[in-house]
């Protein structure tokens, strides 16, 4: 497939402070002592999408992760890593690398994307329907991440929460309309015109947008020259290619329109009507079509384009690594019920239990927790629904649960740690109690000390 | 009400025998408060009107019986006493199990104050069917009444089911087949709750908006534009007095259901019920009148067709869908063509052809007559060589010989088309004159006028002699000689309407217009939309916005060279005016430019070319050539001129000709000012107000209107004039 797929892997996300850190960017981020990236570059190898460009914010973390990439996939996968400025949004990073885009479609993933979805499902919907754009949607999970809230899980809303508003047609293969942000809050403004086309639009409030994208690259490329405030595909492309769909404004052969002689732009879009018709094996036009063509069935007036979805099957795991919450709930998923996440043929597999791990006596490991080669713990500790790291130390009477303990932790004896993340080379020293806390990397907890639901880190220098 | 709390408990078979009990009753509206069948509905209700020779209001009646219900309570009001005199002399009123009972209002003004009066009377139990009496439908009831029931068990505020029907509307005019406005629904996919219902949705507005609480509250949402409402309800008795705790609800839709819909303290819920299969059609104007008559002849209604609701075998089917009464009289060489009904004793002449026709009773209709997807009523005289094409013909209209009806016409009831006459397009002929008070609520009117003119209706019945002979001497000259009736004056606004709920079906040109305008509403819409947009590109957008109006300056003066290419193109080469609108159309939103700047675009082109085609720069061959380019493509500067703001553009843009581009013009400027305002491109109001704009400016500014003064006098006094008239008229009333 001619696809390039680029993998927006973003750098020291300040939602993850204090877990991640120029050590650790947050596509290295374990998630069940793997690094989130990886469960994405998994995804496309298995959809045998091999052509990639890595983009990470920050010349240093590119550095590490392409140490990481080409140590774990060297020669499986064609990556190239290229390095953006921070903050620039998603749609500056595509726009930075945009001389590096070659394939004729290009699908953009989100690297904090921990799914099963099949990557190559979303670009063959993308190629049947000739679309400008294919959007993945997936069910909106039910503990859901959040964006703005870090520390989560307190107020955890029983109702699912809302992400985006999005408007589909019958056959739930179009995506008509789209609403994020600020907009949900407010009433739903739907384009008649849209509507009118199609006669009737499903709207769902129960999906979100799970950040994987095909885009046809001269369209893309063209929006983004064209429109130099865009900064986010999700907030400011999607929606404004949706909202343009049935009249696409010169978008499709890159060509503007003022040069462009009307019998030209009728021919070319014939073609591109019955190009798309073949490709979509459709024996009736969409609505796309319906109404790009006159009143007599004559030549197409208006040029459109089509904005697909694929929505991911409720059942299929699709989560965002994009906060704190959100962290703490992918570990606990990968480890537990979407363990077949982890069922593959890498090279360093791991058991959910480690290979050889070093346990007390009266020690219990409990189901879905995980536990890293080379670490050892000492007597009578307990472990639920943890990850603990490789080459960890772990004293005697330690409880861990519902925690994440990332590699080289040293923990001594008597420590209780609850719903928290312990980041690499920390030291709790003895009777550490924890609770709802995050500590970053190399932190030493002094003895005996006790903190819930805090952050600590070591200060910058 | 007893029914309900006992359904509440039992189980389905027992909720069977409460049905059983209970009669299912029905609230049939004879009176659509509505004037949308005028000049007709002046004289007969339109419940009374022959649908394919069948009066509507059979074929509701007939359905409600085979529906299963059993007591009907008939509510008239305009024309109140011939509801009930048909309903007394008809076979309903001895029909076993099924009783027929008329309720009479003289004062309702609308489908409310029909229900209120109604909930005095404590004549409805428990559910009820609420229809009005010109509604055509074979759905069966069963089905939906069952779902209400099992609704109303689970949620007693579930009040009314509403019966919907797909039906797409078209993609240009924006209406149903049925000649509907488009309408635009919100349904719960699962429940099958309607959580909004937008008719006559402000067709500027571009974008439906959707309550956010509903979205909160209904994950998934399925907003329909393809359905249509086909007006019949299954109600719950809360009805009736939600309408006495609301007096001021009056419109089925606008007002309860939109009411209902909107207000969540009471929490009453209205459902859908889709109906797939079967038929059901409201008759709301004459396009679904003309819709629903083909239906009909095309059997798509059965069994309530002709041959079926006469029963006794008045009416036979033939080949191809013709319906032929006994004792037609028919010339051998005359052509009967498909789906046509003819009805008993009418007569035909030779070489007569009647396709896609419905044709009354009694009729006698000459030599070399075409009739063409017209509704003939009774009794109706057709005299040789007269032509008919979808129009409608009431009773007793004599047409003499070779009168021409253009589409879209409707002659009221015994109106004399006069000989050789051609009643134009869309017009409306009837005895009576037309209403002079027309009321912006067309309800209120329709009420407060029927009582009026009900009066005067009699008057023209009864005192035939006196009346008709004072009719006669004032109409004769709008109908031709012999002929007798008024035209009515479409009034404007109206304009827009004539030819969507006509019989006619709409012309294709008209329909190119709607597309082009269609394009031209998107462009504002598509703008505006980005404006208000709340997402990130709010900023960006307005900023393309603002470095394109930039570079609007430079862009404006390609654009002129471009018009003004294509209008001489236009003239060289003698295109047609709709043609040249469509690639002006096509410039203008390439730069994406407003229509003022077409509109003084070409006019410019127009008077440049006025300049380049006079041999000599004398004076009167000048203006005797921008007169004629101005008479020959007015339509196409017309067409940009929207409003006073760019009829002022052009004036400007003229004295900007006159001063620079075009000198020759600028002695002639009054003439040509006055040319405008004769050939109705520009409005008084216009000029008023430029010569008032310029009062402040600079005296080189004010040449023209120096130049102009005593046209700009003349206006004045004329418009001065016209108030003085206005007054006296209102004084008069």
């Amino acid at each position: 497939m001619d696809f390039q797929v680029v993998i927006l892997a973003g750098g020291t996300s300040k939602n993850l402070n204090p877990l991640v850190s120029k050590e650790v960017p947050k596509p290295l981020l374990p998630v069940a002592n793997r690094p989130v990236l990886y469960y994405v570059l998994h995804q496309l190898e298995q959809s045998n999408l091999k052509d990639l460009i890595v983009v990470v914010e920050g010349e240093d973390s590119a550095l590490l992760v392409g140490g990481w990439i080409s140590g774990t996939f060297v020669d499986r996968l064609h990556v190239e890593i290229a390095a953006v400025p921070q903050d620039i949004g998603t749609a500056g990073a595509i726009r930075a690398i945009s001389h590096h885009l070659t394939a004729k479609d290009i699908l953009v993933v989100s690297g904090d994307l921990v799914s099963d979805v099949p990557p190559g499902a979303v670009a063959a919907t993308h190629r049947r329907h000739d679309a400008v754009v294919t959007a993945m949607l997936c069910s909106v999970p039910v503990s859901g991440p959040s964006e703005s809230g870090s520390s989560g899980g307190k107020d955890k809303t029983k109702k699912p929460g809302r992400y985006n508003i999005f408007g589909l047609d019958p056959g739930k293969q179009f995506l008509l309309h789209i609403a994020t942000g600020a907009e949900i809050e407010k009433d739903a403004r739907l384009q008649k015109r849209i509507l009118r086309a199609v006669g009737q639009m499903e709207i769902r409030s129960d999906l979100m947008d799970a950040h994987m994208y095909a885009f046809k690259r001269s369209v893309l490329q063209e929006v983004l020259d064209q429109k130099d405030t865009f900064q986010s595909l999700r907030e400011d492309v999607l929606p404004y290619l949706v909202r343009s769909q049935l009249k696409s404004e010169a978008l499709l052969n890159g060509i503007p329109q003022a040069e462009e002689n009307g019998i030209e732009k009728v021919r070319s879009q014939n073609n591109q009507v019955m190009v798309s018709r073949i490709l979509a094996n459709a024996s009736t036009p969409s609505f796309h079509e319906l109404c790009s063509v006159g009143p007599d069935g004559s030549a197409p007036v208006q040029r459109t384009h089509k904005c697909c979805a694929y929505i991911a099957s409720s059942s299929s795991y699709c989560v965002r690594l994009n906060s704190i919450q959100a962290f703490m709930d992918i570990n606990r998923d990968v480890t537990g019920e979407a363990d077949h996440l982890l069922s593959d043929t890498s090279s360093d597999r791991n058991n959910i239990v480690g290979p050889s791990p070093k346990l007390g006596t009266k020690t219990t490991v409990g189901p879905h927790c995980m536990l890293g080669e080379g670490s050892e713990m000492g007597d009578k500790c307990q472990v639920k629904r943890s990850v603990i790291g490789r080459h960890c130390r772990i004293g005697s009477h330690v409880k861990v649960v519902n925690s994440i303990v990332m590699n080289h932790v040293t923990i001594g004896d008597g420590c209780i740690i609850q719903g928290s993340v312990i980041c690499s080379n920390v030291q709790l020293q003895e009777r550490v109690v924890l609770k709802d806390c995050q500590v970053g990397a190399g932190f030493v907890v002094t003895a005996g000390s006790e903190y819930k639901g805090e952050s600590l880190a070591r200060k910058e220098k | 009400m007893g029914a309900q709390k006992k359904g509440a408990a039992a189980r389905v078979s027992e909720d069977a025998e409460d049905l059983a009990r209970h009669p299912l009753q029905a609230i049939l509206l004879a009176d659509s408060f509505t004037t949308k069948f005028r000049p007709i509905t002046l004289e007969r209700p339109k419940v009374l009107l022959p649908l394919a020779n069948i009066p509507m209001i059979d074929y509701t009646l007939a359905w409600l019986e085979s529906a299963g219900v059993e007591e009907v309570f008939v509510f008239c009001c305009a024309h109140s006493k011939q509801v009930i005199n048909y309903l007394e002399n008809s076979e309903w009123s001895s029909h076993p199990n099924f009783s027929v009972s008329t309720i009479e209002s003289h004062d309702s003004t609308g489908a409310g104050d029909a229900l209120r009066l109604i909930y005095e009377r404590h004549v409805i139990h428990g559910d009820f069917v609420l229809i009005s009496g010109d509604t055509v439908s074979n759905m069966s009831l069963t089905q939906a009444l069952q779902e209400h029931k099992e609704r109303r068990k689970k949620d007693s505020n579930a009040v009314m089911t509403m019966v919907v029907k797909k039906s797409k509307h078209s993609p240009i005019t924006q209406q149903s087949r049925l000649g509907t406005d488009e309408l635009f629904m919100a349904i719960n996919p699962d429940t099958k709750e309607l959580l909004c219902y937008e008719d006559k949705a402000e067709y500027s507005k571009g974008f439906i908006s959707l309550d956010k609480t509903l979205i909160a509250d209904n994950p998934s949402i399925v907003l329909h534009n393809d359905k249509q409402d086909c007006y019949i309800d299954i109600c719950s008795e809360e009805v009736l007095s939600i309408f006495t705790d609301n007096f001021d609800y009056q419109h089925l839709r606008r007002h309860f259901v939109k009411g209902l819909l909107v207000d969540d303290l009471m929490g009453y819920k209205i459902f859908t019920h889709e109906i797939h299969s079967s038929y059901a059609a409201r008759i709301d104007n004459f396009r679904s009148y003309d819709t629903v008559s083909k239906d009909i002849i095309q059997r798509w209604t059965y069994p309530f067709v002709p041959d079926v609701l006469c029963g006794n075998s008045a009416i036979k089917v033939e080949r191809q869908g013709t319906y032929r009464a006994s004792e037609v009289t028919l010339s051998r060489s005359a052509q009967i063509c498909p789906f046509t009904v003819i009805g008993q004793g009418t007569k035909i002449g030779n070489d007569t052809k009647i396709s896609h026709s419905v044709i009354g009773e009694g009729c006698s209709i000459g030599s070399n007559v075409t009739i063409e997807g017209s509704y003939v009523w009774n009794n109706v005289t057709i005299e040789d060589g007269c032509q008919l094409r979808h129009a409608i013909v009431c009773d007793g209209v004599i047409m003499k010989s070779g009168a021409v009806l253009e589409p879209g016409v409707v002659l009221s009831f015994k109106v004399v088309v006069g000989k050789q006459f051609v009643v134009p397009a869309y017009s409306m002929v009837s005895l009576l004159q037309q209403p002079t008070q027309q009321d912006s609520d067309e309800e209120l009117e329709y009420a407060d006028s029927s009582s009026a003119i009900t009066g005067a209706v009699d008057k023209v019945n009864g005192d035939a002699t006196s009346d008709l002979s004072e009719t006669r001497y004032g109409p004769t000259s709008e109908l031709g000689t012999g002929g007798v009736g008024y035209i009515w004056s479409i009034f404007e606004g109206g304009n827009d309407e004539e030819w969507r709920h006509s019989v006619a079906p709409i012309p294709t040109d008209k329909l190119a217009k709607i597309m082009l305008e269609k394009d031209k509403d998107e462009e504002l819409l598509t703008q505006d939309g980005n404006v208000v947009s709340p997402s990130g590109d709010l900023k960006s957008d307005s900023d393309g916005n603002a470095s394109d109006n930039n570079d609007n300056e430079g862009s404006y003066v390609s654009f002129e060279k471009e018009v003004e290419a294509t209008f001489l193109r236009a003239v060289l080469e003698n295109h047609e005016v709709d043609n040249a609108i469509l690639e002006v159309n096509g410039l203008r939103l390439s730069y994406n430019l407003a229509s003022v700047d077409c509109a003084g675009a070409i006019f410019y082109s127009m008077m440049k070319w006025a300049v380049e085609s006079s041999h000599n720069a004398r004076a009167s061959e000048l203006h005797k050539n921008a007169a004629a380019i101005i008479t020959k493509w007015k339509k196409l500067l017309k067409y940009y001129l929207h409003g006073i703001d760019e009829e002022i553009e052009v004036i400007l843009k003229f004295e900007e000709i006159c001063l620079e581009s075009c000198r020759e013009f600028s002695p002639l400027f009054p003439q040509i000012l006055h040319l405008l305002y004769d050939k109705e491109i520009i409005q008084e109001e216009a000029i008023l107000r430029w010569a008032d704009e310029k009062e402040g400016a600079d005296e080189s500014d004010k040449v023209f209107v120096r130049q102009s003064e005593s046209f700009l006098q003349w206006l004045r006094e004329a418009e001065e004039e016209e108030d003085e008239e206005e007054e006296e008229e209102e004084e008069e009333k």
